[in-house]
Order: C-alpha cells, then sequence, then structure tokens
C-alpha cells in the first residue's frame, strides 16, 4: 500500500494569547531536549544537569542573589529592545551600548571630580547618553542612507569593544592597577548601593523595573507608541499617515541604546567598580536579552519574566563549571538553540499546521 | 472559513466557460484547486471522465492543466524565453538550451495570434505583453485547460479586444478555457456557458445564449442592482485645485509626469483615465506629499502646496484613499479603532498632551462603523480579518471625515464586490455634493464614466485631453488612452450648470 502524507498549511486569522505561550514553552522545552543531547556527549544525564542548575541558580540565597545581579543588566536591555523591535528596528548592537555606558560611566567617576553627591546621577547620565549615541548613529544610518541596520549595529559592537580595550590598556589604564588592563577602582561615592551581602546593586534593579512599566505604558498609551507601532507594522502606511521614520526611528534607538547604556552603568558601579575587559564586563548580555526581547513577544512588562529566565541559564552557567566540571560554553549552545526554536516556532503562530496520513 | 461548499462544475472541452461571481464567491478557491494549489477538503476532479489527483501545480501541469494568474508569476530581470522554461528540464545537463525554446515560442505566437520578442527582458513588456508571455508560458507546457484569472483588470480597452481574439483562436484549435471574472459584459461578449457563483456555491450554470445581464447581475448578487446611480446636478464650485506644468520621476527615476496640468472644481468628479502605469499612480502621489515634484505647481485654493509634506496637506485638508488599500491604506495588524485615528491621532480629541484619549478613539470607531456599516466583530478587531470591502470602509470613513476640501480615490472600489462598488460611489458623489472636489483614478472606465462630471486620459504622463463625461465615447477614450491626443475640450467648453 502507498502512504501519501499531506502537509497542510493554513494562515491563522487569529492568534490568542494563549497560543502564543503554549508554542513558546513548547520551543524552551525543544531546546532543552536537544541541549540534553550535548550534555549527553560529556557523559552527564541531562536531567541531572537540570537539576544542578536549577538549584544552583534558585536553590540558595547566594545563588538567587547572583541570578537576580544577572537579571539587571537583562531587563534593562530586553525592555529598550521591545522598543526597537517594535519599529522594526534590529538592533544586535545592544552589547556595544552597554560597553559604551560603561565607558561614559568610568569617565565620569574617575575623571569628572565631581562631588560626590552628583557622582552617581550624573554617571548614569552620561551612560544613558553614550549608549544612545552608539544606537543613534546606525538609526540615521538606515533611515537616512538605508544602510541595513543588522549589520552597522553589529558592527559597532567592535568599535566600541575595540575602544575599551585601548582605554583599559592605554590612557585610562591605572597606575594602581599593577599592570593589570584595569583602570583605577572608582571613589567609593561612585558604587552603587548592593543588597545585604550580595551583588544586587538594587537601584538599577528599580530603575529596570520602573522602566519597563513606562515602556508598557508608552506603547500602549502615547502618541509616540502608536507612531512606534504604525512603523513599525507597516511602514507605507507610517509615510501615507505623516507619521517621520526618521523621528521614530531615531527615538527608539534612544531609548534601546540609551537602556543598554544603562545596564553598562549598573555593571560597572554595581559590580566591578572599575573599567576592565570588554568580555568580564558584559560576557554577551547585549546577545542573550535580544532572545529576552523575542521571547517577551515585544512586551515590555513580560521582560520582567524573561530577563530572569535567562538570568537562571546564565547562572547555569557557572553552575556547571564549577559542580560538574563542563565548560561554561555549553549555555551558549543553549542560548542559541532557544532563539532558534522560538525563531522557528513563528510558524505555528503564524499557520495552522497539520498532518494527515491517507491510504491508496 | 468555507470557501468553496460543495460546487458542481462541468466544463466542456473547447468551450470558454466563464465563472462569475463578486470578490470573496469562492472562483479563486475553486480554481486554485483545480491548479493544485490547494486540497479540497471533500468531494472529487474528473478530467476526461476519469478521476484525477491534482496534488501541486506540477501535477496539474501533467494533466496539462494551465493558469494565467491575476498578478503574473513572472521574473521582471529574466527574458521572455527564459521565463518560459522556467521549472522545466530544458537542455542538456545542467546548461540551458534555449534555441529549441526560442523556435517552439516563435511557432506558438505566430499559430496564435501572440507576438512576442523572446529574448526581451519581462520588465521592458507592456501589461499586456506580460499577459501574453504567460499564456505562451501555458501553452508551451502543453496546456489543454487554462485557467485565467480575471484576465481583463490590467489591460485596456484594445488589449481586451486582442485578448479575446486570441481565446478564440485557442479555443477553436480546441482548447478549454475557465475564465474568471465579476464583470458582466465581459461574460456576455466571450463566453459559451456561464457559472454563477456566490458564497462558495453554485448559484446556476447557463449557456450564455440563453441569459442576459441584469438576471446574472441578480443571481451573482442576490437581489436586483441599480446600473446607473443617481448623479444630481451639482452647482461646479470654485478652482480648489491647480496643477501646473508638473514634472515627476517614478521609482525607477524615470519621468512619470511629462509637464501635466488640470484644475479641479467643488462639487466636482475628475476621472483620470488609463492604462496602468501611465502616471496615475505618481499623480496621486505628489497631490498628498508622497512624491516630489520635479517641474511645476501645486495649488490649493490659491495656496502652493508643490512638495509640502504628506503631514501639512492632509492638514490642509486633503483626504487620499489610496490605490493600495491593505499595503498603505491601513496598519494591518492594529486593530479597526486605531486604523481610524491613523491621521487625526496627534489632534485633540484622540490625544492629550503625549496620551492617547481612549474613550474618544472608541466613540469615534463606534460612530464610523455604524455611519459606514462596517462589519467588524469589534472596533478592536485587526484590521487585516476584515473583508476588503469593509477594509476600504474604514479607509473612507478615516479619510471623509472632518470633511476634506478635495479627495484623492485611486482606484477606491478595485477589487470590491458589486454591494461595495455601489456604495463607494454613492459615498464619493454624496462628497460632491456636499461641495468637495474629488480626484478619481480608476482604470474601470465603466466606474469613471458613471460618476465622473470631466475625464481627463493620462497617456506616458502627459494629459491627452479632458473631455465631458456627459455623451463621452468609449471608443474615443480607447484611443486616448493608446495615445491620442484629443484636441479642443481640454477648454472650459460648456460649463456644468
Amino acid at each position: 500500500m502507498k502512504k501519501t502524507a499531506w502537509l497542510n498549511v493554513e494562515r491563522r486569522s487569529v492568534t490568542s494569547g494563549r497560543l502564543v505561550f503554549a508554542v513558546s514553552i513548547i520551543a524552551i522545552l525543544a531546546a532543552l531536549v536537544v541541549a540534553g543531547i550535548f550534555f549527553q556527549i560529556y557523559g552527564v544525564s541531562p536531567i541531572r544537569a537540570y537539576q544542578v542548575i536549577l538549584k544552583g541558580a534558585l536553590g540558595s540565597r547566594l545563588g538567587l542573589a547572583e541570578t537576580v545581579r544577572r537579571a539587571i543588566p537583562l531587563l534593562l536591555i530586553g525592555v529598550g529592545l521591545t522598543i526597537a523591535f517594535r519599529a522594526l528596528f534590529w538592533n544586535i548592537g545592544a552589547e556595544g551600548q552597554l560597553l559604551m555606558g560603561a565607558i561614559a560611566a568610568a569617565g565620569v567617576a574617575l575623571f569628572s571630580g565631581l562631588p560626590d553627591p552628583l557622582l552617581l546621577p550624573v554617571m548614569f547620565i552620561a551612560g544613558f547618553a553614550g549608549g544612545a549615541a552608539w544606537g543613534l548613529i546606525p538609526a540615521f544610518l538606515k533611515v537616512k542612507l538605508g544602510i541595513n541596520d543588522v549589520i552597522t549595529t553589529l558592527m559597532m559592537n567592535y568599535i566600541a569593544i575595540y575602544l575599551m580595550e585601548w582605554l583599559i590598556h592605554g590612557p585610562w589604564k591605572g597606575p594602581t592597577a599593577r599592570g593589570f588592563a584595569y583602570t583605577d577602582q572608582f571613589p567609593r561615592a561612585a558604587w552603587l548601593p548592593t543588597l545585604y551581602g550580595t551583588r544586587i546593586h538594587w537601584p538599577t534593579l528599580v530603575l529596570g523595573l520602573l522602566l519597563a512599566l513606562v515602556m508598557y505604558i508608552l506603547v500602549t498609551r502615547t502618541r509616540s507608541g502608536f507612531e512606534i507601532r504604525v512603523v513599525g507594522e507597516n511602514p507605507d502606511a507610517a509615510r501615507f499617515a505623516g507619521i517621520s521614520q526618521l523621528k521614530t526611528t531615531l527615538l527608539v534607538m534612544l531609548i534601546a541604546g540609551g537602556f543598554a547604556g544603562l545596564a553598562g552603568v549598573g555593571e560597572v558601579a554595581g559590580i566591578h567598580h572599575k573599567l576592565l575587559g570588554p568580555l568580564n564586563i558584559s560576557m554577551g548580555y547585549g546577545y542573550t536579552a535580544i532572545i529576552v526581547a523575542w521571547l517577551a513577544r515585544r512586551n515590555p512588562l513580560a521582560v520582567i519574566i524573561t530577563s530572569f529566565l535567562f538570568a537562571i541559564i546564565i547562572s547555569g552557567g557557572d553552575v556547571i563549571k564549577v559542580s560538574l566540571g563542563l565548560p561554561f560554553q555549553l549555555i551558549n549552545v543553549f542560548n542559541g538553540l532557544i532563539l532558534f526554536f522560538l525563531i522557528g516556532s513563528e510558524v505555528f503562530i503564524r499557520y495552522k499546521v497539520s498532518f494527515s496520513f491517507r491510504g491508496q | 472559513m468555507v470557501a468553496n461548499d460543495g460546487i458542481d462544475l462541468k466544463v466542456r472541452r473547447g468551450a470558454i466557460h466563464c465563472l462569475l461571481g463578486e470578490n470573496g464567491a469562492g472562483k479563486t478557491t475553486l480554481m486554485r484547486i483545480l491548479y493544485g494549489l490547494y486540497q479540497p477538503d471533500e468531494g472529487e476532479i474528473l478530467l476526461r471522465g476519469k478521476p484525477i489527483q491534482i496534488s501541486s501545480p506540477r501535477a496539474a501541469l501533467t494533466h496539462h492543466i494551465g493558469m494565467v494568474h491575476q498578478h503574473f508569476r513572472l521574473v521582471p530581470t529574466l527574458s521572455v524565453e527564459e521565463n518560459v522554461v522556467l521549472g522545466l528540464d530544458e537542455g542538456i545537463g545542467p546548461f540551458l538550451n534555449l534555441r529549441k525554446t526560442r523556435k517552439k515560442i516563435g511557432e506558438i505566437s505566430e499559430e496564435y495570434g501572440l507576438p512576442i520578442d523572446p529574448q526581451a527582458k519581462v520588465w521592458q513588456l507592456t501589461v499586456g505583453q506580460q499577459q501574453r508571455v504567460e499564456i505562451i508560458k501555458a501553452l508551451y507546457r502543453d496546456a489543454s485547460i487554462l485557467i485565467m484569472d480575471e484576465p481583463t483588470s490590467v489591460l485596456a480597452p484594445q488589449e481586451v479586444d486582442q485578448l479575446f481574439a486570441t481565446l478564440r483562436t485557442l479555443v477553436d484549435d480546441g482548447l478549454t478555457i475557465i475564465f474568471i471574472t465579476h464583470k458582466l459584459d465581459e461574460v456576455m461578449e466571450i463566453s459559451d456557458q456561464v457559472t454563477v457563483l456566490r458564497q462558495g456555491k453554485v448559484v446556476v450554470t447557463f449557456p450564455t445564449s440563453q441569459t442576459d445581464k441584469p438576471s446574472l447581475a441578480k443571481s451573482m448578487v442576490g437581489r436586483e442592482v441599480v446600473f446607473r446611480l443617481e448623479k444630481s446636478v451639482v452647482k461646479r464650485g470654485e478652482k480648489l485645485l491647480q496643477v501646473d506644468s508638473v514634472h515627476a520621476l517614478n521609482d525607477r527615476g524615470l519621468p512619470a509626469l511629462r509637464g501635466m496640468s488640470l484644475d479641479l472644481y467643488g462639487g466636482e468628479i475628475l476621472g483620470v483615465a488609463g492604462v496602468s502605469g501611465n502616471g496615475q499612480t505618481e499623480l496621486a502621489e505628489i497631490l498628498t506629499g508622497l512624491r516630489r515634484v520635479t517641474k511645476g505647481r501645486v495649488i490649493l485654493s490659491g495656496k502652493a502646496i508643490t512638495n509640502r509634506s504628506a503631514r501639512e496637506i492632509t492638514d490642509a485638508g486633503v483626504a487620499h484613499v489610496p490605490a493600495e488599500r491593505i499595503s498603505m491604506g491601513i496598519v494591518p495588524a492594529l486593530s479597526v479603532r486605531e486604523n481610524l485615528i491613523l491621521k487625526s491621532y496627534r489632534h485633540p480629541p484622540f490625544s492629550l498632551f503625549c496620551f492617547l484619549n481612549r474613550k474618544e478613539s472608541d466613540a469615534n470607531a463606534r460612530r464610523a462603523m455604524e455611519d459606514y456599516q462596517i462589519a467588524a466583530p469589534s472596533d478592536e478587531t485587526a484590521t487585516k480579518l476584515l473583508s476588503g470591502g469593509n477594509i476600504q470602509r474604514v479607509v473612507l470613513a478615516r479619510e471623509l471625515s472632518g470633511d476634506p476640501r478635495l479627495i484623492i480615490a485611486a482606484h477606491p472600489t478595485y477589487g470590491l464586490d458589486v454591494g461595495a462598488t455601489e456604495q463607494v460611489r454613492q459615498i464619493l458623489l454624496k462628497q460632491r455634493e456636499r461641495g468637495a472636489a474629488v480626484l478619481l483614478i480608476s482604470e474601470d472606465l465603466d466606474e469613471i464614466m458613471t460618476i465622473s462630471d470631466r475625464i481627463l486620459v493620462l497617456f506616458k504622463g502627459e494629459v491627452m485631453g479632458i473631455i465631458y463625461a456627459d455623451g463621452a465615447d468609449v471608443e474615443q477614450i480607447g484611443l486616448m488612452m493608446a495615445g491620442t491626443r484629443h484636441e479642443g475640450a481640454v477648454g472650459e467648453k460648456n460649463r456644468v450648470a
């Protein structure tokens, strides 16, 4: 008997929130299963690996605190990225924007000579401006010259990385750093307070939560939010309605770049208290936040949850290194798989796919 | 949704069989089933008495079924012959051998009167010629059944005559043609048999010789249709729009408008006729701030609006019903409520400082949905889920709110069903009675002749003449569309009373 498989793909007219949620969960589970294969290759049972990761990331006060502090930059960047992605600006450059924020804040902390109470606020402002400037350049290039945003934002990352390397090896290298490629330590007044006994720099966390709420209101309730959605959903209709693509794109990148810059301030002022190697400061928050924003389906409030989820995974990286003796880069594999399955699962959100087998 | 519900269709060999129905009646779905693009959930297809499975367009090909889509499936940068062999396994191994193809194309074009240069690039061809390529493509694949989806919608009257002549040669040669249309005149002119579809069901099938236009229209719409719209006498108002020897480029940077001028008065509908691609799109765009004028002036009520931004022009009281209703006129993913304020969201009462006033936009949506009979589950429904007619109602409701002085309507009834078409035309006539000036760009000559006061014909970006719609002659307009200048009537021959 000959069998023919029929694959039917139909466009969905309505997508429910429940469907999106279910599909997202399934995508994550699928990523877990495939990542499990890699654990198996290293001779560790995936189930045990996941148990260890969860226990390490959430099971103790210290583990939980580490997870929360990882969530802070993801939250800030993720919230900004939801806005950029809503306007269909593909900002892959949050990593560089974060680093520029860190550089700007470090500059203020080390060289401004401002009175102590002003130091932190000005660092945040400078960090925002640094990240925003880094984001506005590609925005301008895209609207005015039609240069692809993915490429420019990505390339701007490398400029930021090498600028930072140059600063810490060159002009900003600290006399007290004993030959290491660091700047000097920031004055105490430039340190963010942390929750007792942890590295949770809570002012940045509060700022992130607040901005998530503000951005949610911006998107759903304001004129600018309406313009952002129109530009993102249909640029031709925006042109038709007289909405300026330039202004809107600049606005979203001011926000996305600025927020990434704030995350950079949080990392140097809250954790390291000096400027050091780009990899030590970020280890890819800017890239992970892309997945965070995507999993949140571009909803700023949902970023609060998804950033925490990915913080667990990043903390998991430390755990598998320490407890299981596995390379922490496995986490990058895992992140990649999640993004892969998330994007792949879009098909199931937009289309109804069904199989039917008929004998002939 | 059920697009086709228990349809029985019998097509005789060697006949031209018309499928007539309004938009959304299921014509295209049915044809896509025959062409293997969709699979039926139930029922069977018999070809020469034998049941067959058409699982894909390739399978349709093996059964000698060919299709000419409404929107052509051609690669513009490739030549005619390359397009013809696209997807076929011609030549030796990985190498193309187009010599044989060229010869066969020559034979086909000679036999059926389809003159074409096989080596011309498709983008250089006119729409009519591109359609010819599509027909040749099907014949090259030995199609014996040819499905044509609304083939005349893109053609000038003369091109339509030529197409019909070709179709007749084809059926004389034993081919079978299924001709999809919603134009009654075409059915009467070309077909042997006609099947009327309504809401996914077959209403009736008759031999064309035993029916007439009114009864076809009645079975298509399900009620009597008025063919003539009541056009009241409106006193022509003051001059609202003056376009003064305007030049503009198209997207490719080639001249699209070459020194065209027109005057438009309040209480008047000026129809712009012409084969598509002769500057109509660009004309609408320069009048609405979407395209730059390179030379010349545009004056609205005595004030120059040349090259002003879309926003300034909107604020000056110009409404635009764009040709690309879905890709430009609305934001498909946003709700009906939000689409209705797409142009007024910046002004009170819809916004207060930087915030949008939800209550006002809700009230506005409810009002518009009632006034314009927009059928939507709620004002929060994503606009893309509405039917074409309802989307157009959303666009009209938005554009006509605030009583604009000048209305640029591009193809306002294109693709709409008979009921919606009638309503849209009524709305435009009502605007005219209110004293607004309407510039109506359309490829539907009937429409232009029915509701315009004067008719302007564009050819290659130039005005071939402006004639009064009263007593206008289709032949004359056809000639002008083909590039014959009509002298004399450009001025104000007999002022509309």
